[in-house]
Formats: C-alpha cells, sequence, structure tokens
C-alpha cells in the first residue's frame, strides 16, 4: 500500500515557491476540533480572491484607470494570499502595486496577466493536494494517534 | 494583572470563566484564521466583519474581555475604532489589539498612543496571540 506522506508534497510546494511558513502554520492549527480547517480557510481565499480579481479587471477596464481603487481591491488580495501562506501569489500582487502607485497602466495589465496566471495554478495545486490528503492515510497522522 | 474574580491562567480559560474575544476583520480568511487562532488556545471568540457591527455587539454583549481589529476596513478603520472604544466610559477598559499587514511606524505609534494594547503584524501567528494574554481584562 503507497503511504504518501503529506510533508513531502507541502514540502514540493514550498520548493517549488507557492506556499511560504504560513501555510505550515494553518495545518499546524488543524485539529480533530477543526479537521477541514486549512481546506475551509483555502475555499474562503479563492472565493474572496475571484471576486477581487473581478473586481480588478473593471477597475482596470475603466477609462481613465482608477489606481486607487486599484490598490484598495490589491491590498486586500495580498493580504489575503499572505494569510493563507501563498507566498508566490503576495510577491505578484507585491510587483503589481508598485506598478499601480506608478499609475503604470502597462506595467499594471502585465502584472495581472502573472497573477492570474499564479491564481490558477495556486488553485490547482492546491485542489491535487487536498485531494491526495482525502485519497491517502497521512503518516503523521497515523503516528500521531493517542497523543 | 490580577483578576479580582481568581488566578487568570494563560491561554482562553480562567478559573471561572472562558476569557471572550471579538475578532474584527473585513476580510473572511483573516476572520477564519484569528478566529481559529484564539479557539485552539481556548478562547471563545466572536467574529463581525465591521467596526459597526462590533460597536452593536459591544453595545449588547456585556463580556468582551479583548477586541482584535484590522486597521484597513471600509467605513470604520480599526484606529477609528480604537478611538470610540477607548472614549466610551463603559467600553474604555477593553483591550484593543491592531492587526495590519504593513508595517508603518506612524500608524503603530498612533495607535499606541491612542490606548491599543499591542499591535499585530499579519499574517497572525499563534505566537503573536499567545503573548496577548496577559493583557486580558
Amino acid at each position: 500500500m503507497f503511504i504518501y506522506t503529506t510533508p513531502v508534497y507541502r514540502l514540493s510546494l514550498a520548493l517549488q515557491g507557492f506556499l511560504d511558513e504560513q501555510f505550515y502554520q494553518l495545518e499546524e492549527l488543524q485539529d480533530e476540533s477543526s479537521p477541514n480547517f486549512v481546506e475551509e480557510v483555502v475555499t474562503l481565499f479563492f472565493r474572496d480572491s475571484s471576486r477581487l480579481m473581478a473586481n480588478i479587471d473593471q477597475a482596470l477596464e475603466q477609462c481613465p484607470p482608477d489606481f486607487h481603487r486599484l490598490d484598495k481591491f490589491l491590498h486586500r488580495l495580498k493580504g489575503s494570499a499572505s494569510s493563507i501562506g501563498a507566498g508566490k501569489m503576495k510577491n505578484e500582487c507585491a510587483g503589481f502595486r508598485e506598478f499601480c502607485s506608478e499609475e503604470n497602466l502597462e506595467g499594471c495589465l502585465r502584472s495581472f496577466q502573472k497573477v492570474k496566471k499564479e491564481h490558477t495554478i495556486l488553485r490547482q495545486k492546491l485542489e491535487n493536494y487536498f485531494q491526495l490528503l482525502r485519497q491517502v492515510v497521512p503518516v503523521d497522522k497515523a503516528t500521531r494517534s493517542g497523543s | 494583572m490580577s483578576s479580582p474574580r481568581g488566578t487568570k491562567a494563560c491561554g482562553g480559560v480562567a478559573a471561572d470563566r472562558q476569557i471572550h474575544v471579538l475578532a474584527v476583520d473585513d476580510s473572511s480568511v483573516d476572520r477564519a484564521v484569528i478566529a481559529r487562532i484564539l479557539r485552539s488556545s481556548k478562547y471563545r471568540v466572536t467574529t463581525v466583519d465591521s467596526g459597526k457591527k462590533a460597536l452593536e455587539l459591544l453595545g449588547l454583549e456585556p463580556n468582551v474581555n479583548m477586541i482584535i481589529t484590522d486597521y484597513w476596513m471600509p467605513e470604520m478603520t480599526g484606529y477609528e475604532l480604537l478611538k470610540i472604544v477607548k472614549e466610551s466610559s463603559e467600553l474604555r477598559e477593553i483591550p484593543v489589539v491592531i492587526m495590519s499587514s504593513e508595517n508603518v511606524p506612524n500608524r503603530i505609534n498612533r495607535c499606541l498612543e491612542e490606548g491599543a494594547e499591542d499591535f499585530l503584524l499579519k499574517p497572525v501567528r499563534p505566537s503573536d496571540v499567545s503573548r496577548l494574554c496577559n493583557r486580558m481584562r
């Protein structure tokens, strides 16, 4: 029987630079009283971020673009990404915010493409991760039984 | 800081009561995270998404031992909420902690001068919360 150790997969995600220490902190908060905490928070994140990205899309299409409003959406998006440990996405948002503060529309549009791409990739990776958790027996849970 | 109701344990359970924290944040993600951190330390937690709702709840619920609030919120910032709490004779004794994703020294100083108990940088970690346990009312 193949036992897939979740720390290994988490490590590989971190190594690819998608997740940071904060994600690990969230996993540490998960226990019997809140067994799906991480997945719940990640679901909230994707719900929140999808809405924010639709707002960003609209703000960028305005003529002239409302950079002030755009910055508010970005602040929120970056904050949420940071809170779930989505380090790569957080950094892309930071770059986007810089272009926004310079009122550089070209830069904003390019950044936004990157953020959207990161968002899609991250969603896929995390979906795969949670699916794996549901399918296999995590070694760390098994060894923690009784503690 | 001694409590007239008995020894205060570190963590959410004191000798005779569970410590009640009101968490205020417009981000659903951050509300979920701060609530989980607090509950894992056995605090009783109520979350609201705005300063306005926080004040409504404080008007109805007398037993809030700490308020932890985000700084940047639409309509009413955490700073504005802090000011209102500290200017209220009923509420001013409640410790208020501010959270922010931005490390802005002016902002931090302003909040501390206004009476904030502490200022936490996001993302908030369990270790940030454990250092607050001595400050509960």
